[in-house]
């Protein structure tokens, strides 16, 4: 079946690199990995296709059974519905045009095959993820993400910064998966399954369940939905637990495409709408989901505005827009937020490509201060660019305008307290958005060049490998919105989601978003327009303002320069401590009584050991006196027994 | 009865087998080629896969008069007895060509020892079962004394003799006696014994000397002592024979004794085996620190690991034999696959078995010393190798029978256990090497990988050899 096909692929791609990727060569490991990409994409495709166009029946795939213990029982198997297929072919084609854009990239690297090993493989975990039928197998899969991308973040392991932030990443995200861990414990004691269709069938049985817990009654879907949404905070970085997803750029830029587009940070909105047969009825925990996505879409999009290094910039806009994704789920508009997650793919895998483009193009340099001028040089990567943030920035008829539109809606159409604050907050971050992306293409590819000669007389456009991708991508960028609008959110949603989404009973929001006022469906395009033309005022017509601005609020500067302090605020908090428990428990826990009573009871089992030894003495008398000792102690135990 | 009497084909595995073995010993001796042995290995390796699948594919029915039962039970345990022999035919490829000692009865006996564990596990009357016991016995005292002008071989298979035949006496002493208390040998016919009326003092004596009789053969304490000497004395393919085959086979023979004919004694004969369980466990253990010969530790290392196995049967119920059956699976591999590593152990031509002798593999062998890692993390139990899963299904049951004493004493002991595995590790990988080994065979190779490759994925794969066991088990039982 293509679909497993799909699947599979990556995972062979990224054995035959990894374990003879020394054997075969660099050039044989990118021509395996990335043919079997093309194929996986294919597939993934056709499959899509199939779903959307043709008529084919959803279901699932088994592969084989897995675990029985008790009564836990998993079978591994894909599921193979609208969810699970729009997800797969995003990331298989996405995925692809990185690994091909990898090959011109990483063509100086030294570790080749290792690069495209973890690559598949972290595309692999994705696909694992997504196609799951249980929450096992998707907990594994967001395990193997978690893995993969620890590894590609410390790819560059030399350096300290990399292994860091590679760290950080992988801590991080711990904390988020321990709740999803304990999230999921829990629907195995409440469902006795965790079967996504055994689950998602006995909704209606369990309404009712409660936890007591601290003295008070909590329903269980609300305790359920909460921890589920933790888990997802951690790995789409939303706020509080965001800290490690701008540090993620340490790695190669490809692999920050990967992570910021298709692969990683998406789990946690796909974890959304996969669940939202439970989040449906769990109405507090997706006000917390409304409230959170809301703060960090606009909590990151400050910071973005003054950032320096391109990379960051646009990770920062990442973080902004998975705020958008999940304020969509929160008002209960999942097909929204799935269809913010495809458009949002295209074009942020575009501006990372770009980026990375402009850093190959620059010899290593990612500061947009020491920029400015490219345009000239490399006029196709400032158009693709240039393209990316009109679609970030949700101008008409770009692949963002219509999802992001669609989510600022339906945020209004909530018509609660939170949807409105997330209406709000949405609004000024679009705003800035807007201007944060133009303060980059003004600063890295118009006015006068900042850099030295040295550099300017080097920039040159990136080779056809990875310019290729680049214009598929700006192709996505443009199109996909358009195509694909009536499909995801339009009038056919219905018919094409089909029982993939669930929308709870009272839940109309996506029936209402058509009938707005004129003013709500223009503001998100009109609040863009005017932060393209602040950044074009700062930064062009009064050159001067924006030092002065930062000179004269110089706190406000500093705050968000400095990422609103959250890494200092947990490095004081959790980190130091941390590490002054580790210290004590090392130096007066572990090292005298941890290590005291095992060294003690060690001494004792080797005495033991060598008077039992001392008893095989090699003759056969004694062996057979011993034989016959045994025995009459066994019958005497036994009448005695007896 | 009639029926019965004329139901030959059950045991078409076990005659074609023995006929192999005949038709294999004229090849040997007719054609006087210098490589008889390798052509006589290849034909024995070619009849353990044609019994695999008649073994598999022979109708399950009781017949012989009662004397003979083919059920899944008996598979089960009959294909695993296949794999460990051909595991060890294929080790000693090599070895008996390097030693000198590759002459074509060594394959040949290799098959008459597993015919004779092929009866022992399907047969359902004393009779049958003895006879099993004493062809495969025999077999192995001449292949333990296989390399004839070793001195340290000669003594391993006088020395099993004796005990061996010290065994064998207790094991028929306790028949005659339950015979002669019960007035039966079939195995149903007791069972309807001991089901109607309370079992007279003889029989269940009887019993305590054919639980001793068999605990020799599984060498579980304190009938063990032999275990060390011969395992370092004997060739080792041998070892790796003796380590793996027999000790399936005479665990089948243990749980289906004790479940069909005494399974109404449970209360009786089950402290025995909690107590052998213990002590077997303490023993291997303990008795394993210390050790620098890897021979002798992996002696050690059997004793622990049946101590373990007797654990799932001690419980007497269906998920306890299930937990033996899916821990005799996982352990034969990486059994096997230690002996494999043990061949590669040699220097400029010279076998050498001293652990120290290990060390430095790491960089030395980097591929052989990631196998000799897996292996020893899966007999220690670390997941997610094969062993783990091995030892989850057995103290599962022994939890699930609220036998809480004989777990907590299980996991302790697995826990004193890692301590020599990873000692053999940290020299593997942390000490200074003395000296590469000499190139692996490709056999010693093939050997090693294939236990490589099924410690490692078994977890994987569990659940279709746990649900065959599960079968196997039900057969007893249902």
């Amino acid at each position: 079946m293509i679909y497993a096909v799909a699947v599979f692929a990556p995972l062979l791609g990224s054995v035959i690199a990894g374990f003879l990727g020394r054997v075969i060569g660099d050039r044989a490991s990118q021509i395996v990995t990335v043919s079997l990409m093309v194929l996986a994409a294919i597939c993934g495709d056709v499959s899509f296709a199939s779903v959307a166009w043709g008529n084919a029946h959803t279901g699932v795939v088994p592969v084989f059974d897995w675990i029985s213990v008790g009564d836990l029982h998993i079978a591994w198997a894909l599921r193979f519905d609208t969810l699970s297929v729009v997800m797969v072919a995003m990331v298989t084609t996405i995925s692809t045009l990185i690994h091909l854009y990898s090959v011109g990239y990483m063509s100086h690297d030294s570790s080749i095959p290792r690069f495209f090993s973890y690559l598949s493989f972290f595309t692999f975990a994705m696909l694992m993820l997504v196609t799951a039928n249980n929450l096992a197998q998707l907990f594994f899969g967001w395990e193997g993400v978690g893995v993969a991308s620890y590894l590609l973040i410390g790819f560059w392991y030399q350096k300290p910064s990399a292994c860091a932030a590679a760290i950080k990443a992988f801590v991080v995200n711990r904390v988020g998966d321990l709740f999803f861990a304990v999230g999921i414990a829990l629907m195995f004691f409440l469902f006795k399954s965790i079967e996504f269709d055994n689950v998602f069938g006995n909704i209606q049985a369990h309404m009712n369940a409660t936890y007591h817990i601290f003295g008070q009654d909590f329903r269980s879907y609300e305790v359920i939905g909460t921890l589920l949404f933790l888990g997802a905070m951690g790995k789409s970085a939303q706020i509080f637990l965001h800290t490690w997803l701008p540090d993620a750029m340490e790695g190669p830029t490809p692999v920050s495409a990967l992570i910021h587009a298709a692969t990683m940070v998406t789990a946690g909105v796909f974890l959304m709408s996969r669940m939202s047969p439970l989040m449906e009825f769990a109405p507090h925990a997706l006000q917390l989901v409304t409230f959170i996505g809301a703060t960090t879409a606009l909590f990151a999009a400050t910071i973005g505005c003054v950032q320096n290094d391109i990379k960051r910039i646009i990770a920062y806009s990442t973080c902004s827009q998975l705020g958008y994704m999940f304020l969509a789920a929160g008002v209960g508009a999942y097909q929204a937020s799935m269809f913010h997650l495809i458009t949002h793919a295209f074009f942020k895998a575009l501006l990372f490509l770009g980026a990375g483009s402009v850093i190959h193009a620059m010899s290593d340099e990612q500061d947009i201060r020491k920029m400015g001028g490219l345009f000239k040089k490399i006029p196709f990567t400032g158009t693709v660019m240039w393209i990316g943030s009109l679609a970030l920035a949700g101008i008409p008829f770009f692949a963002g305008y219509y999802s992001k539109d669609a989510i600022l809606e339906a945020a209004y159409a909530a018509h609660t307290g939170l949807g409105t604050y997330g209406f709000v907050c949405g609004v000024v971050a679009a705003f800035l958005t807007a201007f944060y992306s133009w303060r980059l293409l003004i600063l890295t590819f118009h006015g006068t060049p900042r850099a030295d000669k040295h550099t300017m007389d080097h920039v040159h456009e990136s080779p056809f490998v990875m310019t290729f991708p680049l214009g598929v991508l700006a192709t996505g960028a443009v199109l996909v919105g358009l195509l694909f609008h009536t499909m995801f959110i339009g009038d056919a949603r219905d018919a094409f989601w089909g029982a993939a989404i669930f929308n709870g009973p009272t839940n109309h929001i996506m029936a209402t978003l058509e009938d707005r006022s004129m003013i709500i469906g223009l503001l998100p395009t009109l609040v863009g327009v005017a932060g393209i033309f602040l950044a074009y005022v700062m930064y062009v017509l009064v050159p001067g303002m924006p030092r002065a601005l930062a000179t004269t609020f110089r706190p406000i500067y500093l705050f968000l320069l400095n990422k609103w302090y959250f890494d200092e605020l947990y490095n004081a908090i959790f980190v130091k401590p941390a590490f002054a428990i580790g210290r004590f428990l090392w130096k007066t826990g572990d090292a005298t009584i941890v290590d005291g009573v095992p060294n003690g009871l060690a001494s004792l089992t080797s005495y033991g050991s060598s008077r039992l030894v001392k008893l095989q003495t090699g003759s056969l008398a004694t062996y057979a006196f011993t034989m016959l000792i045994g025995l009459v102690a066994l019958i005497s135990i036994f009448l005695w027994v007896r | 009865m009639v029926g019965q009497l004329m139901n030959w084909q059950i045991a078409l595995p076990e005659i074609v087998l023995a006929g192999c073995g005949l038709l294999v010993l004229m090849v040997g001796v007719l054609i006087k080629k210098q490589n008889s042995a390798q052509l006589c290995s290849m034909l024995v390796l070619a009849s353990f896969l044609v019994a695999a699948l008649l073994s598999l594919s022979a109708p399950q029915d009781v017949g012989y008069n009662g004397l003979f039962t083919l059920d899944r039970f008996a598979v089960f345990v009959k294909i695993l007895v296949l794999i460990a022999a051909s595991l060890a035919v294929v080790l000693s490829l090599d070895y008996n060509t390097h030693h000198g000692i590759a002459r074509f009865e060594f394959p040949v006996l290799i098959l008459l020892s597993t015919v004779g564990m092929m009866v022992m596990v399907s047969a359902t009357n004393m009779m049958s079962l003895y006879l099993g016991v004493e062809l495969s016995s025999l077999a192995i005292y001449v292949l333990a004394a296989f390399a004839r002008n070793d001195v340290r071989s000669s003594e391993a298979g006088l020395k099993y003799f004796v005990l061996g035949a010290l065994a064998s006496g207790l094991l028929l002493y306790g028949m005659s006696l339950v015979y002669g208390f019960a007035g039966s040998l079939d195995f149903a016919s007791l069972r309807a014994v001991f089901t109607t009326e309370t079992a007279q003092l003889g029989a269940v004596v009887g019993v305590v000397f054919i639980v001793a009789g068999l605990a020799f053969k599984i060498s579980a304490a304190p009938f063990h002592m032999w275990t060390p000497d011969v395992y370092e004395g004997a060739p080792v393919p041998v070892t790796g024979f003796m380590a793996t085959a027999p000790k399936v086979a005479a665990l089948a023979v243990f749980v289906r004794i004790l479940s069909m004919p005494f399974g109404h004694l449970l209360p009786q004969w089950q402290q025995l085996i909690v107590l052998l369980s213990i002590v077997s466990m303490v023993w291997g253990s303990l008795a394993a620190i210390g050790q620098w010969n890897i021979k002798r530790l992996m002696a050690y290392s059997s004793i622990g690991h049946m101590g373990y196995a007797l654990v799932g049967v001690a419980t007497g119920t269906e998920a306890g034999v299930r937990g033996v059956l899916v821990y005799l699976a996982s352990y034969i591999f990486a059994s096997a696959g230690v002996f494999a590593c043990i061949i590669a152990m040699r220097k400029k031509g010279h076998a050498v078995e001293r652990i120290a002798d290990l060390k430095g593999l790491g960089k030395t062998d980097p591929m052989l010393a990631f196998l000799l890692m897996f292996f020893m993390f899966s007999l220690a139990g670390v997941p997610p190798f094969a062993g783990f899963i091995g030892k989850l299904y057995v103290f599962l049951a022994a939890v699930q029978a609220g036998m809480w004493t004989l777990a907590i004493i299980g996991v302790l002991t697995s826990v004193i256990s890692t301590f020599y595995y990873l000692w053999v590790l940290k020299q593997v990988y942390f000490d200074q090497s003395e000296g590469a080994f000499d190139g692996r065979a490709p056999s010693v190779s093939f050997v090693a990988g294939l236990g490589g490759l099924v410690t490692l994925s078994f977890f994987v794969f569990a659940s279709p050899v746990v649900n065959a066991a599960e079968a196997a088990a039900r057969a007893l039982f249902g």
